[in-house]
Order: structure tokens, then sequence, then C-alpha cells
């Protein structure tokens, strides 16, 4: 059953002007969550289908970035486009962190498929901030 | 590899934007045409650009 673990009204509405009874805490873990493994949310809210998709699917973007010599840029304020890159690549949480700790996304900028791996790294962050959002919009009963 | 960036991409549009699983694949399916095709067709025009 969907919402179990949250008191609300599958029925509400925004329209309506109501709002889901949930908890500021669990929101905020429901969104770390799924900031840290994409589509986790989703499953924690019954929507096993789309989380699956999004867990293989962004997954999968952000090891063929990796794999195609993309870069993990570095939050550099003094190069606003790298900052802005860095930024998106960040929406992706755990598999970023992972990359970091394991240092790999050093790219390699001679590669000829670079702009291509750094493509798919950054439309991966990208997506999964989509896709937290659609997973707050779920929480708080708007979808 | 346009390819498999545009049927990933257009998956998660289409699974974020619709509900039940037939819309889904419809939209799906549009959206990975879309993209393929405007690829072809921005090549295409940018093929008389020097690089």
């Amino acid at each position: 059953m969907r919402y179990d673990r949250f008191d609300m009204s599958t029925k509400s509405t925004a329209a309506e002007g109501t709002r889901a009874s949930v908890e500021p805490g669990t929101l905020a873990i429901l969104c770390v969550l799924a900031w840290a493994v994409p589509g986790a949310a989703h499953l924690w809210l019954g929507r096993t289908q789309k989380g699956l998709v999004f867990l293989v699917a962004l997954t999968a973007m952000f090891a063929i970035g990796l794999m195609l010599h993309g870069q993990i840029f570095p939050f550099e304020l003094s190069d606003p486009l790298v900052a802005l890159a860095a930024v998106a690549d960040f929406g992706l949480g755990g598999p970023w962190l992972a990359a970091r700790a394991m240092g790999a996304g050093a790219g390699q900028v001679t590669a000829s498929t670079w702009e291509y791996g750094n493509t798919f790294l950054i439309v991966a962050g990208l997506l999964n901030s989509l896709v937290i959002l659609d997973a707050f919009d779920i929480a708080m009963g708007r979808k | 590899m346009m390819v498999l960036f545009a049927f990933l991409v257009s998956t998660v549009f289409a699974v974020l934007m619709r509900d039940d699983v037939r819309s889904q694949v419809r939209t799906g399916a549009w959206m990975f045409a879309a993209f393929v095709a405007t690829g072809f067709v921005l090549g295409w025009l940018m093929y008389p650009l020097p690089l």
C-alpha cells in the first residue's frame, strides 16, 4: 500500500489547498535518500516500477559517463561553467561519493569520448535532481 | 552513443511524466524518436560549418 509510512490523504490535491501531514524530518530523510540512491525514495513510497527504472537508468548513465573518461568536475568558483557542471554532477549523490572515494572521474581530456562522458555524467545528475523533486511531490500528496 | 543517450534520457523523462505503463511507453517512444531525429537534422545542418 502506498503512503503507509506517511499519514496523509492520497485524494487531496494541491489545488484544493490541502497539504499532506508529512513530518519535515521524514521529508528531509526522503530527499537525502533520493539524492544518495537514485529511485530509492520512489521504492520507499511504493512506486516500485518508477524506482527501479530510475535506479537502473541513472546508475547506468553515470557508469557509462565514467567509462567514456568523463570528468567529475570540482567546485571551481573561479570558472563558472566548471562550477555549474560540478553542481550538476553533485545531483547524483551516492555514485558521486563512491566515484570520488575510489578516485574515479578524474577525466581524460585527450580522450575523444571526454565530452560524451561529461554529458552523460552531467545529465544523470540533473535528471536525479528532477527525480528528487518528483519524490518530494509524491510525499507531499501532490501527485 | 547518441542513440544510447537518447534512450536513457527519454526513458527517465517518460517515467517521470506519466504514471501508467502504456502512456510511459508511448511518451518514451515519441521522445526517443524526436531526440534521434533532431540529432540527425542538427548534424546535417552543421555539416557545412568549418570546425
